[in-house]
């Protein structure tokens, strides 16, 4: 290869400076202690599958509420509940620095909900939101 | 260096958290609010109807009626009160040349030329708005209601341009702020999207009529256009009403009983 002396030294600097990250990550494992409500045990899925997919559920119960006018939920256990982030998720979990942002902020993550959506039912007053990571830059 | 790294990005962590926090710290809890919130049971018995429309009787609209039914709006919607060209309104009132400028004659009866007229958003039948959107975010439900959904607005501000009828409203900036009644069971805006009327939508979901149609005290009737024993048929039949702009085509389905 021409200037194979300079190219390949240049990509595998490349290479590990793209892998540093996950070098020193590995092994780390990081937890996360969300706070949980102490009235409830249940939520609408699975903890498991929450962890995983709450995204999902609530973009697709936003499409279905809006769109569609559909606002009941029916879980795998006949369970019913209305499909709403602030009336239904939020008044569970009411203290969002101590529920969603704990793992948000842990995997850099900044859903711009919370621009719109009510903290919870119960909030008093709109939140203006702020111009940082947190809100999504917005 | 490792370290000292790892302590600062732990001080940030914390920081934030404690900036978070204290964003909250004011919020407590609003037990009022938290007794009204709405059970599957009330959404289980949401009024539905074929066509959704609305009868006006103007004669019975004094310009406090108009504000009466505006803050209740308002109010209900989280819709912030901003002044000047920047306002932002889901119901709002005008003169008789500004509600029918195509209707004008030379010799009208001047108690009907000095009314004020409650407009809104004519929820149409061949709504403009919502063939413009590029996006769909303003979208038409099979019950006539022409909706937006917030979480599709581009803010291109098409449908504003689409609109004969002005009903439509941009957030140039951040409305919380500008919110003096709030209603936590409803969103707010952010800035950069359109807003309109969504003939309460969200309250006939759970089996209310339209807040500014309770505000009214009977001015303002609501019901299925499409049923001909709905109070609505009967008010249209039993008086003459017109529509605004009828030439701009799009049909609305809200009538004005002079
Ligand atoms: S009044 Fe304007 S915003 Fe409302 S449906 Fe008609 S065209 Fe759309
Ligand atoms: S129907 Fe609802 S959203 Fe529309 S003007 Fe009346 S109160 Fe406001």
């Amino acid at each position: 290869m021409y200037n194979a002396k300079y190219i390949i030294p240049g990509i595998l600097f490349f290479l590990a400076l793209a892998l540093v990250p996950v070098v020193y990550n590995m092994g780390h494992q990081f937890e996360v202690k969300p706070e949980l409500p102490k009235d409830q045990k249940e939520c609408v899925l699975p903890t498991n599958e929450m962890r995983d997919k709450h995204m999902q559920l609530l973009n697709e119960w936003r499409n279905e509420a809006v769109r569609d006018g559909s606002r009941i939920f029916v879980n795998a256990k006949g369970q019913k509940y209305v499909k709403s982030l602030t009336n239904t998720c939020m008044s569970c979990h009411p203290d969002k620095a101590k529920f969603c942002d704990r793992c948000h902020e842990t995997v850099g993550v900044a859903p711009y909900c919370w621009d719109c959506h009510n903290l919870t039912p119960n909030q008093k007053s709109p939140i203006p939101p702020v111009a940082s990571a947190a809100t999504g830059g917005h | 260096m490792k370290n000292s790294r790892r302590e600062f990005l732990k001080l940030a962590a914390v920081s934030a958290m404690g900036i978070g926090a204290a964003r909250l710290g004011f919020l407590g809890d609003a037990p009022a609010h938290a007794a009204g919130l709405p059970t599957v049971g009330n959404y289980e018995e949401g009024l539905k109807a074929k066509h959704w429309g609305m009868a006006v009787y103007s004669a019975k609209f004094t310009p406090e009626r108009i504000a009466a039914c505006r803050k209740a709006c308002h109010d209900e919607h989280n819709v912030p009160d901003i002044a000047g060209p920047k306002e932002i309104k889901w119901f709002w009132g005008a003169s008789y040349e500004e509600s029918f400028p195509t209707e004008h004659g030379h010799y009208l009866s001047e108690e009907v030329e000095h009314r004020q007229f409650p407009l809104l958003c004519n929820q149409c039948e061949t709504p403009m708005c919502v063939k413009v959107c590029p996006t769909q975010a303003t979208f038409q439900r099979p019950d006539g209601i022409v909706m937006m959904d917030f979480h599709r607005c581009i803010g291109c501000r098409y449908c504003m341009a689409g609109c004969p009828f002005g009903a439509r409203s941009f957030n140039f900036q951040d409305p919380r702020p500008f919110i003096k009644d709030f209603n936590p069971h409803f969103p707010t805006r952010m800035r950069g999207v359109v807003e309109k009327c969504n003939f309460c939508a969200e309250r006939l979901a759970v089996g209310k009529l339209p807040k500014c149609v309770e505000a009214a005290e009977g001015a303002l009737v609501f019901g299925d256009l499409s049923d001909e024993q709905s109070d609505i048929r009967k008010v249209l039949r039993e008086h003459f009403a017109i529509r605004r702009k009828p030439d701009a085509g799009t049909s609305p389905s809200v009538y004005y009983i002079l």
